[in-house]
């Protein structure tokens, strides 16, 4: 059995300056041995020169990076037992289906029988074995992205790598394939490295998410986490929607004017009167129309409009001190209307305080 | 649609009524005097033949066409291989600059023709440039011959054409998006695998419209063999002018000259096929 807390790869204090910005920024983090890892963020917050890094294609400014216990810093990428998937999938035009993903066997020249026995083998797993003479102009999106896999898959590398690998892909199947990749991870029992922008595909599929924001991690953990208790503010306005009420540090929450004090666990770092912000999640507020009980923390709001998402609604308040409209997730049971004005109520419990 | 194709009707007018009177229309003219006797004085007499172009066929003129396709040959062989690491390197360079590059590979093309092979044969002579140069350094004691020999006609013929040959292979490889590269090497290819099994196929039109272009170019050539093979090297250009301007035998230099149309329109086409079937093997590669 391999040990899931072991590393693979440990990435030391790895930068990259690209003339007068700095595109990675002292990263230090581990891949552990059979986890479903995504370096999430938005565009140009260095994730995909990070994994360009990981792969060997830019070398980093400083830092070094460990696979186990050796350093490969400056290993070349063909020589890395590490593979990437590129986001424009990067199949070679004119070989087969079967030529591409035979190629990373005849590099390391295997003998003919082995290689067909394990191309056959990836091709069976990726569900392609009807298609093994198409060139790639003759494939869909979808049956492209699994040859890119496959190809990929073949080597038995240590660390998957994958650049925005649903990018390409509409709605429908990338939902799909979230759930598939996820499947194939752990049935190949491979570490997976997939950069993303999307905030859904990570929290669906990784085990780890590393939020990335201007070449730093902002937050690392799992995506539960990073949901319930964003660290900072960017990680709780980049993953899912929040609501946040500014204001001052309070006994036992935050003064937000004119609501009043609103109650919340404060982190020890802030003292009474630092600025700070309270979130809430949409999907934790619910709506009264007579006085809510003490024991919640309430604001008043008028309902703006209600967006119907067939599962449930998505009710938009105007209140007071908020910078956009309070987001309230409904089951869809409950009605309202238009210019109502009702209580946006929640459990302090379910509320963070954030400096 | 109709009026779509009236458009495009109207725009390709100009360019295609300059294409038929100084293009369709001589060729035409050349084809006719072809199947003519001469005239006693020069001119045509209009008595069907085709003796010309059996003419054509006899061994001393078949071998200044073998000639011309060997040194064309060669030329184009040295061209592909000077052309393909320069256009790779100008690939290499960060985008911005690659314009100029190209810009520089062009330059020649700002002067003349004919002075730019006139400028090879200073540099060629027995008391040119480099005879003197390499005096100088002592690695020769007598001057050496290099010009007025098939030496400087393949030179020059390179000279003259390597830019074009260098654009087309430039253009393929611009087209081949850098991540098919990189998959090669992050799959276990070294280098120098990587250029045979994937850049190499993938440029291949490029090279075989370079290599068919200077191949064509090469073989009619009449300036370069004329200047600086100095009436030594015979190639079918000049053996075309000495029958229209020495000879005055009309009707079997236009017989060499279709016949060598001929040839180019062979190798055009199977260039076309070719590329054709590339571009089928890579289907949206372009994009």
């Amino acid at each position: 059995m391999i040990d899931a807390a072991a590393p693979v790869i440990r990435l030391q204090d790895f930068s990259k300056q690209f003339g007068l910005v700095t595109a990675v920024d002292r990263i230090s983090v581990d891949f552990k041995e059979g986890e479903f890892f995504a370096l999430l963020g938005p565009s140009g917050c260095g994730k995909t020169t990070l994994l360009r890094m990981i792969a060997g294609f830019e070398t980093p400014s400083a830092g070094r990076m460990f696979l186990g216990t050796d350093d490969v810093t400056d290993l070349r990428p063909n020589r890395r037992p590490v593979n990437l998937m590129f986001q424009s999938y990067a199949l070679f035009p004119h070989m087969s289906v079967r030529g591409n993903v035979a190629y990373g066997l005849e590099m390391e020249r295997l003998p003919r029988a082995e290689i067909r026995r394990r191309v056959d083998e990836v091709l069976e797993m990726a569900k392609l074995s009807e298609l093994t003479d198409r060139k790639p102009d003759r494939l869909s999106g979808g049956q492209k992205q699994r040859v890119a896999l496959a190809r990929a898959l073949v080597k038995r590398p240590r660390v998957l790598l994958l650049d925005e690998p649903l990018a390409a892909l509409d709605k429908k199947l990338r939902q799909e394939m979230q759930l598939e990749l996820k499947r194939l991870q752990h049935e190949v029992g491979i570490t997976f490295v997939v950069v993303t922008h999307d905030q859904e595909e990570a929290l669906v599929m990784a085990d780890r998410i590393a939020l990335m924001r201007a070449g730093r991690i902002e937050q690392l953990g799992d995506p539960k986490t990073l949901y319930e208790q964003p660290a900072t503010r960017f990680v709780a306005d980049f993953i899912g929607v929040a609501n946040f009420f500014d204001g001052t540090v309070a006994e036992g929450g935050i003064l937000a004017p004119p609501h009043g004090v609103l109650r919340g666990a404060v982190p020890g770092e802030l003292s009474q009167g630092d600025s700070a912000t309270l979130t809430v999640r949409p999907e934790r507020i619910f709506l009264k129309t007579d006085k809510p009980s003490e024991a919640d923390n309430a604001v008043r709001g008028e309902v703006i409009d209600l967006a119907y998402h067939g599962s449930d609604v998505s009710v938009h308040l105007s209140v007071a001190n908020i910078t956009r409209h309070l987001v309230v997730r409904l089951s869809g049971e409950e009605t309202y209307r238009p210019g109502q004005s009702v209580w946006c109520c929640w459990n302090p419990a379910h509320a963070r305080i954030l400096a | 649609m109709r009026s779509r194709r009236l458009h495009a009707l109207l725009l390709a007018t100009p360019g295609l009524a300059w294409l038929v009177i100084f293009m369709i229309i001589p060729c035409l003219i050349v084809f006719f005097y072809s199947f003519f006797e001469r005239g006693t004085y020069g001119g045509i007499d209009y008595v069907f033949t085709l003796g010309n172009f059996a003419r054509a066929l006899e061994p001393i003129y078949l071998t200044i066409f073998l000639d011309s396709a060997r040194i064309a040959g060669i030329a184009t062989v040295i061209a592909l291989l000077l052309a393909y690491p320069a256009a790779y390197a100008i690939t290499l360079a960060p985008p911005g600059r690659q314009s100029r590059y190209l810009l520089l590979v062009m330059l020649p093309f700002w002067s003349n023709y004919l002075i730019r092979t006139y400028a090879w044969i200073v540099l060629l002579n027995r008391e040119g440039l480099i005879n003197r140069g390499l005096g100088g350094l002592g690695v020769i004691d007598e001057p050496i011959s290099l010009l007025y020999n098939e030496f400087a006609v393949i030179v020059g013929l390179i000279y003259n054409y390597l830019p074009f040959v260098i654009l087309s292979i430039y253009a393929s490889l611009q087209r081949l998006n850098p991540e098919i590269r990189e998959a090669s090497e992050d799959l276990g290819a070294p280098a120098w695998r990587t250029f045979l099994r994937v850049t190499l196929p993938l440029t291949l039109p490029g090279v075989a419209a370079g290599g068919v272009f200077m191949f064509v170019l090469s073989i009619g050539n009449f300036i370069t063999p004329d200047l600086l093979g100095g009436g030594r090297v015979h190639m079918v250009g000049t053996l075309v002018y000495d029958q229209f301007l020495s000879a005055r035998d009309w009707p079997f230099g236009a017989a060499l000259s279709m016949t060598l149309i001929a040839i180019m329109l062979l190798l055009l086409f199977l260039q076309a096929v070719l590329v054709n079937r590339a571009q089928r093997d890579r289907g949206t590669a372009h994009a």
